[in-house]
């Protein structure tokens, strides 16, 4: 059945692209597909995202729209998980979205991103991080407004060496498509660097009981850990770890960043390290920003608020300059550089940021975090 | 290496730990089996509804409140257990009852429904993303390590646990071989049409079996929960395949085998994560289970199923 039913896609794409001229100059609103996982383990990535995309929509529409027409966000849901992409991505093209921001998790955003690249829907992710998204696909209409894994390794893996300095480092992942693939670019790093990685090793994403590894983790007297992966397991980790008096500072990459992981881990999270985003967030020239977040009640630090702003604020900068039509706006995309809350910022030839910043933050037992100096 | 018999006593005692969660399930798969000849796939949900109710009684308690923590642990347990219990005796009424006698396939694929619809169910009442569980009993008893060797850490959350499953355990076979109820329970698993014509009540044994089986699940959620942290409404489908496993391993329809089973898998996987990898144990818990089966298809303590004339 696969084959009639893509069929029926595409005609039907035909056909709209037909009567398009005469269906938005009805519309009312431009609408954006907004993929996230509303369900699921990791609903709380998604509640960033729609924090972020939300307030920039406001204050967009706010401000008059775009070419007069509001904006409008159409919630999707893929739970985070890779076999339920597709399904949301056929539910955007079936509803007739042009744009979509997310969607949130890489293992998703792979499955869904040959879909949206088909039918051309523009696709800009505040979040996936993978490089698996982009490379080597030839897509043209797929971006995102966050780094890629082998940006945030090698800067989480700089951190160690040069500020961390531990004796032996162990590097652990959750075997996933994000935590496998930033785990593998720390340890590479850590290697050409001469620092001795102890054990690369793969978990259960989860499950409950990690004594086991720890237990090993102890045993080799590794005295650093890489985390790879997500951060229900990352505040096991932790608190496992601090019952079996396992003394070792945990690093991850951002997407351990969740205030869950100070409700699973308890005192046992502080000091673990972060990278995440830079924090665009205390950027004065952002003032007004963090003052729309705040007006509304929504936290702008958070690890993709504001990457989703800026993936809300370059897409309809890009239909303001060429209209709303997904094809010349993803040529735009690709062509223009734009004004956003993480500065200036342009695409390459695959949808990638030309350059991210990633910052390490350690993490405190009280849900803070500060800039990580050692 | 001076530190690998400390580092194996460490690994064996993670492995016991996680083993008795998995005979406490792996118990009520293999009653249900013993007694009515179905795998009640919705168990593993039994469980973590367990866990659930275990963490709103300790909400509702409050960690503040200066009630003394083992009146707290007793409550969670005792509240989980009576209120799981319940959810297993409706569950049969409502799903396995009237199926009792149509093909077995039936069953199970109620059983299944019924699997999807707690984990939903959950899911809508308590929001689907992970809920954390404050520790509290922090703390373990230390051996060892006096000279910088490795220091063995036996956390109380996990002595609780084997504590409180051995005591079950042995409740529950002395309850088995020497009460009324046992009796009859026994009597139906060897020959339920006869224990019907000799005057038992067939439909209470049964309910009773599921109650039983619930409670000893909720149990072995509210003690993961503890000792682990972390809760979510999908954690039944994993633990039930494992305890599953388990009570297959030991033969299933043995009591004594599900337990067996259990702590044998247990220690099995957290063997196969230490010395091998964590990637692989799995691969090794069940290729031992694929093993054990080729040598002996009942079973550890299983018996050999005699054709019913």
């Amino acid at each position: 059945m696969q084959k009639p039913f893509h069929l029926s896609v595409l005609i039907a794409a035909l056909g709209l692209c037909a009567a398009g001229v005469v269906s938005t100059a009805q519309a009312q609103n431009i609408r954006i597909g907004m993929v996230i996982p509303t369900t699921g383990a990791l609903t709380q990535y998604g509640d960033m995202v729609k924090e972020g995309a939300s307030t920039a929509v406001e204050t967009i529409n706010a401000a008059g729209g775009v070419q007069g027409k509001k904006i409008e966000l159409v919630t999707v849901d893929d739970a985070c998980e890779p076999k339920q992409g597709p399904v949301a991505a056929n539910r955007v093209v079936n509803a007739k979205i042009g744009y979509v921001i997310g969607p949130v998790c890489s293992g998703a955003a792979i499955a869904a991103a040959p879909i949206y690249n088909n039918e051309g829907v523009v696709v800009v992710t505040p979040s996936a991080t993978s490089p698996a998204l982009t490379d080597g696909k030839n897509f043209h209409y797929i971006f995102r407004t966050i780094g890629r894994d082998d940006q945030q390794g090698p800067s989480a893996a700089k951190f160690i060496i040069d500020k961390a300095k531990p004796k032996k480092v162990a590097v652990v992942h959750d075997k996933q498509s994000y935590g496998q693939g930033i785990a593998t670019s720390v340890r590479d790093t850590l290697q050409k660097a001469g620092i001795n990685v102890a054990l690369f090793e793969g978990i259960n994403a989860g499950d409950s009981d990690y004594s086991a590894v720890i237990t090993k983790l102890k045993s080799n007297g590794v005295d650093f850990v890489y985390y790879g992966g997500y951060h229900p397991e990352m505040g096991l980790l932790l608190r496992q770890a601090a019952e079996q008096g396992l003394k070792v500072r945990m690093m991850g990459p951002e997407g351990v960043g969740n205030p869950e992981v100070n409700a699973i881990a308890g005192n046992a999270v502080e000091g673990m390290l972060v990278t995440l985003p830079a924090d665009f967030a205390s950027n004065p020239k952002n003032a007004a920003v963090v003052k729309a977040f705040q007006d509304k009640k929504r936290s702008p630090s958070g690890a993709f608020q504001l990457t989703s702003y800026a993936a809300v604020q370059a897409l309809t900068e890009s239909i303001k300059a060429v209209g709303d039509n997904p094809a010349k706006v993803a040529e735009h995309l690709h062509k223009a550089s734009f004004d956003t809350v993480l500065g200036n910022v342009g695409w390459n030839k695959q949808g990638d940021l030309k350059a991210f910043d990633f910052q390490v933050f350690e993490w405190h037992k009280d849900g803070s975090k500060t800039a990580a100096v050692k | 290496m001076d530190d690998f018999l400390p580092q194996l006593l460490q690994q064996l005692f993670n492995g016991l730990s996680l083993g008795a969660i998995y005979a406490l399930i792996a118990i009520g798969y293999t009653m249900v089996y013993g007694i009515i000849g179905m795998i009640n796939f919705a168990h593993g949900d039994i469980y973590m509804i367990g866990a659930y109710v275990g963490l709103v009684t300790l909400s509702a308690i409050g960690t503040q409140g200066g009630v003394p923590i083992w009146l707290v642990i007793g409550l969670m347990l005792v509240v989980a257990a009576i209120i799981t219990g319940v959810y297993g005796f409706v569950v049969e009424q409502v799903a396995y009852k009237p199926v009792r006698n149509s093909p077995r396939l039936v069953a199970l694929i109620s059983a299944i429904g019924m699997s999807i619809f707690l984990q939903n169910w959950v899911a809508l009442g308590q929001g689907a993303r992970d809920m954390a569980v404050p520790s509290l009993l922090p703390g373990a008893l230390q051996f060892g390590g006096a000279d910088g060797g490795f220091e063995i850490f036996i956390p109380y959350t996990r002595i609780m646990i084997i504590v409180v499953a051995v005591v079950l355990m042995v409740a529950l076979t002395l309850y088995i071989r020497h009460s009324r109820m046992g009796r009859a329970s026994r009597a139906c698993a060897q020959d339920m049409h006869m224990a019907n014509l000799l005057g038992i009540n067939t439909h209470r044994v049964i309910s009773f079996t599921f109650i039983l089986g619930a409670v000893l699940a909720a149990v072995g959620g509210v003690l993961i929960a503890l000792a682990v942290g972390k809760l979510n409404p999908f954690i039944g489908f994993l633990a039930g395949i494992k305890a599953f496993t388990a009570a297959v391993l030991g033969g299933i329809g043995s009591i004594p085998g599900a337990m067996l089973g259990g702590v044998l898998l247990g220690v099995a996987e957290t063997l196969a994560a230490a010395y091998i990898s964590s990637e692989y144990k799995d691969i090794v818990a069940f290729t031992l289970l694929v093993l054990i089966l080729l040598v002996r298809p009942t079973g550890l303590l299983g018996k050999p199923e005699v054709e019913k004339v």
